[in-house]
């Protein structure tokens, strides 16, 4: 897929809570390239003396329609506080869509569990909305350390069933998502995870003690987001490869984690 | 239109502008982005004799105005870069220069030797700089003696145009320039990185695999264009300026200070567009200031 340079303008940030902000943007002049789930872009970070580098931001969501883009980013460091700093008007400059993005169902009949973590969850909304256009009505795990972390219930439910667990019991069962009853109760045909890696560790587990396929959405550290750089290395059975190229989505069994 | 052309002996680049090793990977990575054929010459990933799997990850970490990088060399080997990428890039219309790294004199040059081979590769440049391996690398590039025995094994073995990649994690990178230029290097390209170190503060630990990394990015441009100046001066052979050159601005001060072409690294990572946006301004400096050759900027500053 051609990667393109460009200047979004964005056209609505919100606030979803303090640590969460949703940025809304549209290309101006030409309709937004073809965009996959799971694909993320480079954001270029402006008015940051700490901070040098593009930030890796999954796609949240895509509408044809308005011609835009979304993505939801925790703010964690000064970078993501920069973004977190724009207003609607202001330019966004991206480099998109990079990576591979999630394998969809082969048929309609699928039955499919996303699964996310915190801000993880936000490949996980465009997956779902390219997988309802294909028929397919995902089920969705969401995890969270409290009911406040909980991100884009209402969009999600939209779309499909929505499991959730919070750590301290604020919202949905308590614990983790492999914690949660539906995994007892139910199978599904492939699962999809983005989340801290200790979360997509423990469901990548559970995926093979029931032999169910399973990809997972990498974040490792990146530099370029091109491939060029080899910074974001993944150690796999192909030995290194980039994330950014090569990922970020990676069948469990490609990987060589201890699952 | 200024003429932009430039000649590093032997060399011909339609402009002074290359892309630093390991920050453009083998060009086609920017085909997106630019016209490949618009850049002075594109100087593709570190290659090796054997296959290596670089170091483990964390191999980066974000400094103010920079980052530091331990990648390690990852690459596939000079037979897989023979056999596989060589047949994609070798038609592009520029110069398509490799950078050779090795554990042993006797490495370095063999790996040279299958790059002679090649037709349309005019150039390579020699890695005695990399500070991210343990044997060989940077290890070369630090005394005299290790700079003329790589440069003087690889001399007997290879060609075509030479080109020197001097570390600045020396006492004295003039010092290093002569051996190499003694031995028959055509040129010198400089700086490789600044070996550095980063902290995580809350986790108690350094932040990269190896702990230590080179650093890179604009953090390191005024260290650079000392270096370039001073070396510029010591010897006869053409000089390459690098180190955080992320503007057309940048790149003038580089030749202004000695450099005859310069090559432009961490700045790829922002602007995957830049090499092409660089050369254009420099056109633009020089028609301003009425010069009608890049050459004759070259090395003007006192």
């Amino acid at each position: 897929m051609k990667k393109h340079i460009l200047d979004l303008f964005l056209t609505r940030v919100v606030h979803l809570h303090e640590r969460y902000v949703l940025l809304q943007a549209t290309d101006p002049v030409a309709p937004l390239p073809e965009m996959l789930p799971g694909q993320f872009a480079q954001i270029r970070v402006d008015g940051s003396k700490e901070t040098f580098l593009r930030r890796p931001v999954s796609i949240h969501n895509v509408d044809r329609q308005a011609n835009e883009v979304s993505f939801l980013v925790q703010i964690v460091g000064e970078g993501t506080r920069a973004l977190s700093r724009l207003q609607t008007g202001d330019t966004l400059n991206v480099i998109l869509p990079l990576g591979n993005g999630f394998t969809m169902p082969e048929s309609p009949d699928e039955k499919v569990l996303l699964v996310g973590g915190g801000v993880g969850v936000a490949p996980l909304l465009y997956l779902g909305v390219r997988m309802r256009e294909m028929g397919v009505e995902p089920t969705f795990l969401l995890g969270a350390r409290s009911q406040s972390d909980l991100l884009q219930q209402e969009a999600f439910r939209a779309l499909g069933r929505v499991f959730v667990t919070t750590e301290d019991g604020t919202a949905g069962e308590r614990g983790f998502v492999t914690q949660h009853s539906l995994l007892q109760k139910e199978r599904f045909t492939r699962i999809c995870v983005c989340g801290p890696k200790p979360m997509m560790l423990a469901v990548a587990r559970y995926a093979k003690s029931v032999s169910t396929p399973c990809e997972v959405s990498l974040e490792n550290m990146m530099a370029c987001g091109l491939g060029a750089c080899l910074c974001c290395v993944e150690d796999t059975q192909q030995g290194n490869v980039c994330v950014c190229t090569e990922g970020p989505v990676f069948n469990i069994n490609q990987l060589k984690w201890q699952i | 239109m200024a003429d932009l052309r430039v000649d590093i002996a032997g060399l011909h680049l339609k402009n002074p502008v290359m892309t630093a090793s390991g920050t453009f990977g083998y060009g086609l990575e920017f085909q997106d982005f630019v016209n490949l054929e618009d850049i002075g010459g594109i100087i593709v990933k570190g290659t090796t004799l054997l296959p290596r799997q670089g170091n483990a990850y964390p191999r980066m970490a974000e400094t103010a105005s920079g980052m530091l990088n331990c990648v390690g060399l990852q690459n596939k080997g000079v037979d897989y870069f023979c056999s596989h990428i060589y047949p994609q890039i070798k038609d592009i219309q520029t110069n398509i220069l490799v950078n050779v790294s090795g554990n042993s004199p006797e490495d370095y040059a063999e790996c040279a030797a299958r790059i002679d081979e090649l037709e349309h590769i005019p150039a390579i440049e020699l890695n005695i700089s990399c500070p991210n391996v343990k044997h060989g690398g940077m290890a070369f590039g630090t005394t005299t003696q290790g700079a003329a025995s790589v440069v003087r094994a690889v001399r007997q073995a290879y060609h075509k145009t030479l080109i020197v990649k001097l570390s600045p994690n020396v006492t004295s990178i003039s010092d290093i320039a002569l051996a190499a230029e003694g031995e028959g290097a055509d040129a010198v390209s400089l700086i490789n990185t600044l070996m550095g170190m980063a902290i995580d503060a809350e986790k108690r630990r350094r932040v990269l695999s190896i702990g230590t990394g080179g650093l890179s990015g604009p953090a390191v441009k005024p260290v650079a264009l000392r270096m370039v100046y001073e070396v510029a001066h010591a010897v006869q052979i053409p000089v390459i300026g690098l180190g955080g050159i992320s503007s057309a601005k940048d790149a003038v001060e580089f030749l202004l200070a000695g450099a005859s072409a310069i090559e432009i690294g961490t700045a790829n990572f922002l602007d995957p567009a830049i090499t092409v946006k660089v050369a254009q301004g420099i056109d633009e400096y020089l028609d301003r200031h009425g010069f009608k050759s890049v050459k004759d900027i070259v090395g003007i500053v006192e």
